[in-house]
């Protein structure tokens, strides 16, 4: 427990400072959003009705292009060896790097939806739904995108490679987050049953994801 | 004969030599029986000679997620019991696969234009196999970005696995959301809605692909032995210095 903690400590730390790269996840997703009025006009009207379509997607992306550096930093400077090697079950250092991994790149995310809501012209209740969506729904894309991190740190190879596994992967909860946002606005009785839907993706990733990584990992790096 | 007797490739080759063409031969014959049957079929009294299609669209269908199922145990094969063939088998139904999936996506399409007057849906089960075939040209993308056949298997593997979970979706999804694509109406509790008519014919050309699938996926097996037979005399070749 205490090797966890500190491996948590360590992460968090080692992405916040320089050279970690952990809030251009966020800037990213600012472009992303600053992008699509450009791109669909800037209408408000249906800006407001694409915006929380519009902020799923650019988690969605902000979190496939950090994920590769979940596992290639501690690869490359010999750090990964040492944590298969170590007596702490490789499951568990894998969930408690993706739970780091989710505090500084998939946290940030939600911090900054409200601001890139009002760029979007959403009103509050549609801000703090599409808010929570994301809250239920990031560890998901955080927990899949792990094992397509394992995957391409295990045979060198990323970028592309890593999105093209990942993306489909992350489609059930592209669909729910925005059904769920989408019903906070329209409808609010329907917006418990995806929300729902989502932490149980999200439960259910947790299982899974750190499974299939530590797999990938102890049959890749032989 | 158990499956560790097929570990030996050379065995396998000699073995599945003498099986293939009695096995294309059945194919060839059940698929002629079956098209034909399906061809004197009478039309539906609502979709008239439309309905058709489904010969040819559900056999297509069923076989995209039973190939995902034969990938699946071989990626257990090859995590497990590092069955030397294993992975073999897992390269080779990938594309058959993806083309199965291809199929049923395009017949359903082409169905789906006059009986639901468009061409695509976003209804559960549609996107649920488009999301299939998404996976199966990710595998194959997977396969083909690495050179080292083993590791490339193992990572594979684990992919496999991981997708096998979209399967049970795609099977139920008819039944858990209310689409467009009409519930399940051959394997169901209670049996099946469908009159003799449809339901014979039908059967028959699921036997005949199920048929195709093991003859192209034992020639696909023998084709991949061959390549690496190749491969592996190419980098001894190129290794032994010249004289």
């Amino acid at each position: 427990m205490t090797a966890l903690l500190a491996l948590l400590r360590r992460d968090i730390q080692v992405a916040l400072r320089v050279g970690g790269g952990a809030l251009i996840g966020v800037l990213f997703f600012l472009i992303v959003v600053v992008l699509m009025p450009f791109a669909v006009g800037p209408d408000l009207a249906l800006l407001k009705k694409l915006g929380p379509a519009i902020l799923w997607l650019g988690a969605l992306l902000a979190s496939l292009l950090t994920l590769d550096r979940l596992f290639a930093a501690d690869h490359d400077d010999g750090s990964l060896d040492l944590l298969t090697m170590s007596r702490t079950p490789l499951e568990l250092i894998c969930l408690t790097k993706a739970i780091a991994h989710w505090l500084v790149a998939g946290l940030p995310l939600i911090v900054a939806t409200p601001i890139l809501g009002l760029l979007l012209n959403l009103d509050g209740d549609a801000t703090v739904a599409v808010a929570l969506t994301l809250l239920a729904g990031t560890p998901a894309l955080t927990f899949t995108g792990m094992i397509g991190a394992a995957l391409a740190v295990a045979l060198r190879r990323g970028g592309l490679l890593l999105a093209v596994l990942v993306l489909p992967l992350s489609i059930p909860v592209l669909i729910f987050g925005v059904a769920a946002s989408n019903a906070a606005v329209l409808e609010p009785a329907g917006f418990g049953a995806p929300l729902s839907i989502l932490c149980a993706l999200s439960l259910a990733g947790l299982v899974i994801g750190p499974l299939a990584a530590a797999a990938s990992l102890r049959h890749g790096l032989d | 004969m158990t499956l560790i007797d097929l570990a030996n490739p050379t065995r396998f080759l000699s073995l599945t030599a003498k099986i293939l063409p009695w096995l294309a031969a059945a194919t060839a014959i059940l698929l002629a029986i079956g098209l034909y049957q399906s061809a004197m079929a009478p039309d539906d009294y609502q979709q008239g000679a439309t309905v058709k299609i489904m010969f040819i669209h559900v056999p297509n269908a069923w076989l995209s997620m039973f190939v995902w199922g034969v990938m699946s145990l071989s990626a257990l094969g090859t995590l497990v019991w590092r069955h030397p063939l294993a992975d073999v088998s897992a390269k080779a139904a990938a594309p058959i696969g993806a083309a199965f999936t291809f199929l049923a996506l395009v017949t359903g399409s082409l169905w789906g234009r006059p009986m639901w007057g468009t061409y695509w849906e976003w209804d559960a089960r549609l996107t649920s196999v488009l999301i299939l075939f998404l996976m199966y040209l990710g595998l194959i993308a997977l396969w083909r970005a690495v050179e080292d056949p083993s590791r490339a298997a193992r990572a594979a593997a684990v992919l496999t696995l991981v997708g096998a979970i979209n399967i049970p979706i795609i099977k139920f999804s008819v039944d858990w959301w209310n689409t467009l694509h009409q519930p399940a109406s051959v394997l169901r509790m209670g049996g099946s809605t469908l009159d003799k008519a449809f339901l014979i014919p039908l059967l028959v050309m699921a036997v005949a692909f199920s048929l195709l699938f093991i003859t192209l996926h034992l020639a696909a097996m023998r084709n991949e032995i061959l390549r690496r037979r190749v491969r592996a005399l190419q980098m001894q070749q190129a290794s032994q210095p010249r004289a």
